[in-house]
């Protein structure tokens, strides 16, 4: 499990991180999100990989699972889902503003692409 | 007075959600809320800096859940001076911001109000998890205020500035990841105990969480290779919100230097002070970078923001050396440099609205309406962020040279003093461009108003009161100082005496 585990994580990671240093927007922020869910992931997985283990404290339990991390990973989800509603919108604000897409302001290669 | 330590960020929060309420309500009571507010703000400031001054460390446990299970607030010498610094800097910005850039879009006041409860929850934090949720409460409304009053350059230089620190608190979240996994807590004070007994085998992996995290708080910070957001969206942001972000670089060089002071300091073993070389050099760098951009800089707005980068520079210096000396000596620049700063991007807004057409461009062009009183301004502020005597730039500089080892001098000596006097012919060449080389001004121009008035005053005025009172500013930082590099002291006080190495 856990060789599967870090797979997906290194795997969305690494998508992430070449989306996200793409040159326009909406591949930012999905390559953005991406990220985020394997942070996710990563954060849910430090307290260690235990299947069917109680988080809370009982007499009859076996084995435990680690509950800090499902409460950072928790407040990590929130947090991530407000920044990428917030990247949205402001992805098409730039866009609505600059009348393209580009992340970094490229007038003189916009006109080339218009006259070709 | 045992919840004094939680006032400062309960105050914004609720004066913040207050201002949330009848959107549609007319302005005055508004400000009133954000001025009495803030006002007040500097108060608890003062009071918890007198507090802190008797060298006790106090500790707030929240729901009472005591450390090292539960979420602490820490009130030290240190946090006391940030969160008293943050209040009085967000009291000029605030007074300038009445002047009216606050109507320029919705709810200034209130994201105002969040972005200081962001800072100073992070000053108070004795959580490291806590410090990454206040980091993200600052950022997201800064996001929103850097665009307050939008316009192209604002959102363009507000998503790239947005799109960084969304990577950043990725790589955050990676470092507090594998620092909970290596060693199974997130209090700083239990961190520092259990740092230094940790497996041999571990050690590999948290030394890689404390980089990935000096690269987050270098990415806050603006070091060398991770500044280059900086002068854009300090230079687009609007006067007041800049002026506020002085601190925010701030905050990244705080996080620095408690987290590698107290959790990777002198007392971690294997790890003890490894970050600190490294720091040197990309500080030396990031100094040297900032004196060379001041010269480039076409844009008042510009300038400020590469004398910021300077002022990282100095900073960072300072806390690589790592010893009492420098601490003390950056501690009170730190105070300098960041009022005078904050009121250096006030100025250059006051300016270029006198100038009509020029704006802040560095160029000859229609002179400003009051070239008096703005002319005062302009060359207090730039005697002091230069760093001439006798202003309190000077003493700064001064203490940090002095601090200076044999070994360190040519390095530190040479780059610091360069970097100063490159600072002083960019800002003697605007300077004598935007009041000398200009025509006459339009007498019948924009004046500068009683608020933009008092926010001046308030900023740049500090910088005399504060070479005045030089003598006990530094008696408290060298205090801040020594009780910053004697961790076991910290420890100690939040964490209960039974504990041996239990509780994970």
């Amino acid at each position: 499990m856990e060789a599967l585990f870090a797979t997906v994580t290194g795997f969305l990671a690494a998508s992430g991180l070449y989306l996200s240093l793409r040159g326009r927007t909406f591949p930012v922020v999905v390559g953005l999100t991406l990220l985020s869910y394997a942070v996710n992931l990563f954060l849910f997985s430090t307290g260690g990989l235990t299947t069917n283990g109680a988080a809370v404290i009982s007499d009859d339990a076996s084995r435990y699972a680690d509950p800090l991390p499902q409460a950072l990973v928790l407040t990590a989800i929130v947090i991530g889902f407000a920044m990428t509603a917030f990247s949205v919108i402001l992805a098409m604000r730039v866009r609505g503003d600059q009348g393209s897409d580009q992340v970094n302001d490229q007038r003189g290669e916009e006109s080339k692409e218009e006259k070709s | 007075m045992q919840h004094l330590i939680i006032l400062p960020i309960l105050l914004p929060l609720l004066s913040g959600v207050l201002m949330l309420l009848k959107r549609d309500a007319t302005r005055l009571p508004r400000r009133g809320i954000a001025l009495a507010s803030t006002a007040l703000l500097v108060v608890i400031g003062a009071c918890l800096v007198v507090q802190s001054d008797s060298g006790q460390i106090t500790y707030y446990a929240l729901g009472d859940w005591q450390p090292p299970f539960g979420i602490v607030l820490v009130l030290d010498r240190l946090s006391a001076l940030m969160v008293c610094l943050t209040s009085v800097l967000a009291l000029g910005s605030l007074a300038y911001a009445c002047a009216g850039d606050d109507r320029k879009g919705s709810n200034f006041h209130g994201l105002f109000q969040l972005q200081l409860m962001g800072i100073n929850g992070a000053f108070l934090t004795g959580d490291i998890f806590n410090l990454f949720v206040f980091f993200e409460v600052l950022l997201i409304a800064s996001y929103s205020l850097l665009m307050h009053g939008g316009g192209k350059d604002r959102t363009q230089a507000g998503f790239h500035y947005v799109a960084l620190n969304l990577a950043g608190s990725a790589m955050f979240l990676i470092a507090l990841g594998v620092i909970y996994g290596t060693t199974g807590t997130l209090n700083m004070a239990d961190l520092s105990q259990k740092v230094a007994t940790l497996d041999p085998n571990r050690l590999g992996l948290l030394k890689a969480g404390a980089f990935l995290l000096l690269v987050v708080f270098g990415l806050k910070a603006a070091i060398l290779p991770l500044y280059f957001w900086l002068p854009r969206a300090y230079a687009s942001a609007p006067a007041p919100v800049a002026a506020l972000f002085a601190i925010m670089t701030k905050v990244g060089i705080y996080a620095i230097l408690r987290v590698y002071t107290l959790i990777f300091g002198s007392g971690a073993g294997e790890l003890a002070n490894f970050v600190q070389p490294w720091l040197w050099w990309f500080a030396l760098a990031t100094l040297a970078l900032g004196g060379v951009g001041v010269l480039s800089a076409r844009d008042l707005r510009g300038q400020v923001a590469y004398l910021i980068l300077i002022s990282v520079g100095t900073l960072l210096v300072g806390v690589s050396m790592n010893r009492e000396a420098p601490i003390t000596a950056l501690l009170y620049y730190m105070i300098h440099t960041t009022l005078v700063s904050g009121g250096l991007f006030l100025l250059a807004d006051a300016i270029s609205e006198q100038r009509g057409k020029a704006g802040a461009r560095i160029v000859p062009g229609r002179g400003v309406t009051q070239p008096g009183l703005l002319g005062v301004f302009y060359f207090v502020g730039a005697v002091t962020v230069i760093g001439l005597p006798p202003l309190s730039g000077a003493i700064g500089k001064a203490l940090l040279l002095d601090s200076a080892e044999p070994s360190e001098q040519p390095w530190l000596w040479s780059l610091l003093l360069l970097s100063s006097l490159a600072g002083l012919v960019a800002m003697a060449r605007s300077g004598s461009t935007v009041f000398w080389k200009a025509g006459r001004g339009d007498s019948e121009g924009p004046r500068l108003k009683p608020a933009m008035l008092a926010g001046l005053i308030l900023l740049l005025g500090a910088s005399p009161v504060l070479s005045i009172l030089a003598g006990p500013i530094t008696d408290f930082t060298h205090a801040s100082a020594a009780q910053l590099l004697d961790h076991g002291a910290y420890a100690e006080t939040i964490l209960p005496q039974s504990d041996a190495g239990g509780g994970s």
